[in-house]
């Protein structure tokens, strides 16, 4: 759940209102309810639209962490966690 | 709707609401509410994650320090759940559209959002299904508070879904509202099964998670004939099982008017049917259903019951209702079978490593002398007023058997001193449930009056399987040839002894099985009363002759398997004809 929560807690800093797409559903970024229903994997693409004042820096925020921060980290969770 | 599939362990369908107990106990109360208490719900809703906030909050700072870091998330999941207004927004709109209480509110949408994450194909993601449950059950206990709901207080028919029951939890049942019975564990003779039989209650095990699936308050079918539970069916399903049951209802009246007639074969063979009870009520249900007296009498509900060891008042009493309500039949009252309970474990300094091979039952009560004479004590008192026979559990070896006949000796003697009467020629037996007692059965029969063949146990320990586990119900087999041995041996040392030999476990209850039993010569069966009725239909339907050809050819197989496919063959022949 830790990626969804980063995410949220990035998306929540901006008051933009800020949709994230994945295939053809659209989520509101800002629910950890919706973010983790929209269960995205690794490898998969998302869209992030938002729509205010900060909408751009807040797609630019949100972009950064999903390639970088949160592709890191679930990597190394891989790595970490034990032989089922 | 969904539909799961379990262990049918008691027949009936029953259509009606659901109170979950989880595993904390906890009961969604009420469904709806009027109209114009709505906006009172929303603000429950909105206390509730307010104080689970608080909560979660105090816990976090409580625990700053912890570097277990899968605790800290536990928190920061649930606070994000907590604050996710969406989340919110979404149970709110189910109370102003449906008049939900806000309990049942969060409930279905908390399940339903376990639900689809559990369908992801990401296992884990699926797995944090887990985590949305401990939520609900936050914002529950918010609502609901510590106070335990239990089943002392319904006011309507509900059907009780239940990870497992407990004999105490079962001892308190009102039978006139508890309907149906649904758990998530449990096996065809685990306790929760047996008492559903002996009530006549429809009930399915082994169901895995249907606490999980089930909200409180919805409507639910448990249709124990065909070991299935359907949540929230939908109109077509709900028209189908109406009719079910209806059928059923139409069975039972014609199966009624058995009562007065005999348990005989076709070729003139009677059978005696007994009943299994547990509390003293029961023996009125077996004497309604046409039951001649009880093969086995269960004492251990005085010891769970109460919090304090039963005086002999205590059991003269129990005794004596069963006793005015059977009349002339004969009472075979075992004594205390109790052991990996409550009662025993709560007593020992440190907790038995396997408490079922452990100090317990017959032995218990050896070591614990005062205890084993009250109750001994009170069986012989009560013996002067109706057939009362008694009974030891668990006895395997000759002088375990003769200790106990010694202390039933001293009990006489003391009852004597005292003036007070007793039958001294009250017939003495044991249970054969162990396969000691099986194998040594010819010494075992020359000391006894009769036997009684546990069947649940014997074919239990017999194969090595726990048969209240459901990961194993498919190895405990009364057809297995190992345990069709054992009862042969049995019949046929009770047989050279010249003593009665009865089966009072669940296998006499059962229709694939029946037939066999007689076959093999057994002509005394105690089951379930609910049960008597459709036992006694089937040995009317019978002969001797047929059971004996039966009972030949099914004892000729190798596997349990063969033999079980053979007995349901010839059970679905019967049905087949009887059309």
């Amino acid at each position: 759940m830790r990626p969804a929560m980063q995410f949220v807690d990035r998306a929540n800093y901006y008051a933009a209102k800020i949709s994230v797409i994945k295939d053809s559903q659209i989520v509101d970024g800002k629910s950890i309810m919706q973010v983790t229903m929209l269960a995205a994997t690794q490898g998969t693409v998302l869209k992030i639209i938002a729509r205010g004042p900060d909408a751009q820096p807040a797609v630019d925020a949100l972009a950064e962490l999903l390639e970088n921060d949160i592709a890191k980290n679930t990597e190394n969770d891989a790595a970490d966690s034990p032989a089922k | 709707m969904e539909i799961i599939k379990g262990i049918g362990v008691s027949p009936g369908v029953v259509i009606c609401t659901a109170v979950v107990l989880d595993a904390e106990d906890y009961r969604v109360p009420r469904r709806t509410v009027p109209a114009e208490h709505k906006q009172n719900e929303v603000q429950r809703l909105h206390q509730a994650f307010l104080d689970a906030t608080q909560e979660v909050t105090n816990l976090q700072i409580a625990q700053a320090d912890l570097w277990d870091s899968k605790i800290k998330d536990i928190f920061a999941v649930h606070l994000h759940f907590l604050r996710d207004r969406t989340l919110r927004r979404k149970i709110a709109d189910l109370i102003n559209h449906k008049s939900y209480t806000a309990e049942y509110a969060i409930s279905v949408i908390l399940r339903d959002i376990g639900r689809q994450i559990a369908q992801t194909p990401d296992t884990y993601i699926s797995e944090r299904v887990s985590d949305i449950y401990d939520i609900e059950r936050r914002l529950l206990r918010q609502l609901i508070g510590r106070r335990r709901e239990d089943l002392d207080h319904l006011t309507e028919p509900v059907a009780v879904i239940a990870h497992d029951l407990t004999p105490t939890q079962t001892a308190s049942f009102d039978k006139k509202f508890v309907n149906g019975i649904a758990t998530d564990a449990g096996g065809r003779t685990s306790h929760t099964a047996i008492v559903a039989r002996s009530l006549g209650i429809p009930a399915v095990v082994a169901l895995n998670d249907v606490t999980r699936k089930c909200a409180a308050g919805e409507l639910v079918i448990v249709d124990g004939t065909r070991g299935t539970v359907v949540i929230d069916p939908d109109e077509g399903t709900l028209k189908e099982y109406r009719g079910f049951a209806a059928a059923m209802v139409e069975h039972e009246h014609e199966l009624d008017e058995l009562v007065h007639l005999p348990a005989v074969t076709t070729d003139g063979v009677e059978i005696t049917l007994m009943g299994n009870i547990e509390f003293p009520y029961e023996a009125e249900i077996a004497r309604k259903k046409g039951g001649q007296g009880i093969g086995l009498y269960r004492t251990e509900f005085l010891f769970l019951e109460a919090d304090h060891e039963p005086s002999e008042e205590d059991h003269y009493q129990a005794y004596m209702d069963t006793i005015r309500i059977v009349g002339d039949h004969a009472i075979t009252i075992r004594t205390m079978d109790l052991g990996a309970d409550k009662f025993t474990q709560q007593r020992r300094g440190i907790p038995e490593r396997n408490p079922f091979l452990g100090l317990r039952s017959i032995r218990y009560c050896l070591q614990n002398l005062p205890m084993f004479k009250t109750q001994i004590r009170a069986i012989l008192r009560a013996s002067v007023h109706g057939r009362i026979k008694i009974m030891f559990p668990l006895i395997t070896n000759l002088i375990e058997l003769r200790q106990a006949k010694w202390v039933l000796a001293d009990v006489k003697e003391d009852l004597e001193e005292e003036g007070l009467e007793f039958d001294d020629s009250l017939p003495i037996g044991i249970m054969i449930e162990t396969p000691a007692a099986a194998l040594t059965a010819d010494d075992l029969a020359e000391e006894v009056d009769f036997f009684s063949i546990g069947t649940n146990d014997l074919i239990q320990y017999t194969l090595a399987v726990d048969r209240v586990n459901e990961n194993v119900a498919a190895l405990y087999s009364p057809a297995h040839p190992a345990v069709l041995n054992l009862l042969k041996r049995v019949y046929q040392s009770a047989k050279r002894a010249k003593i009665e030999v009865h089966i009072c476990g669940e296998m006499a209850s059962e229709i694939e099985y029946v037939p066999l039993l007689i076959g093999m010569g057994f002509n005394v069966l105690s089951l379930a009363p609910p049960m008597i009725p459709e036992i006694k239909e089937l040995i009317r339907s019978l002969s001797l002759e047929q059971c004996q050809r039966l009972a030949r050819k099914a004892l000729s197989f190798d596997t349990d398997r063969q033999t079980i496919n053979y007995l349901r063959a010839q059970m679905q022949e019967r049905e087949r004809h009887d059309r």
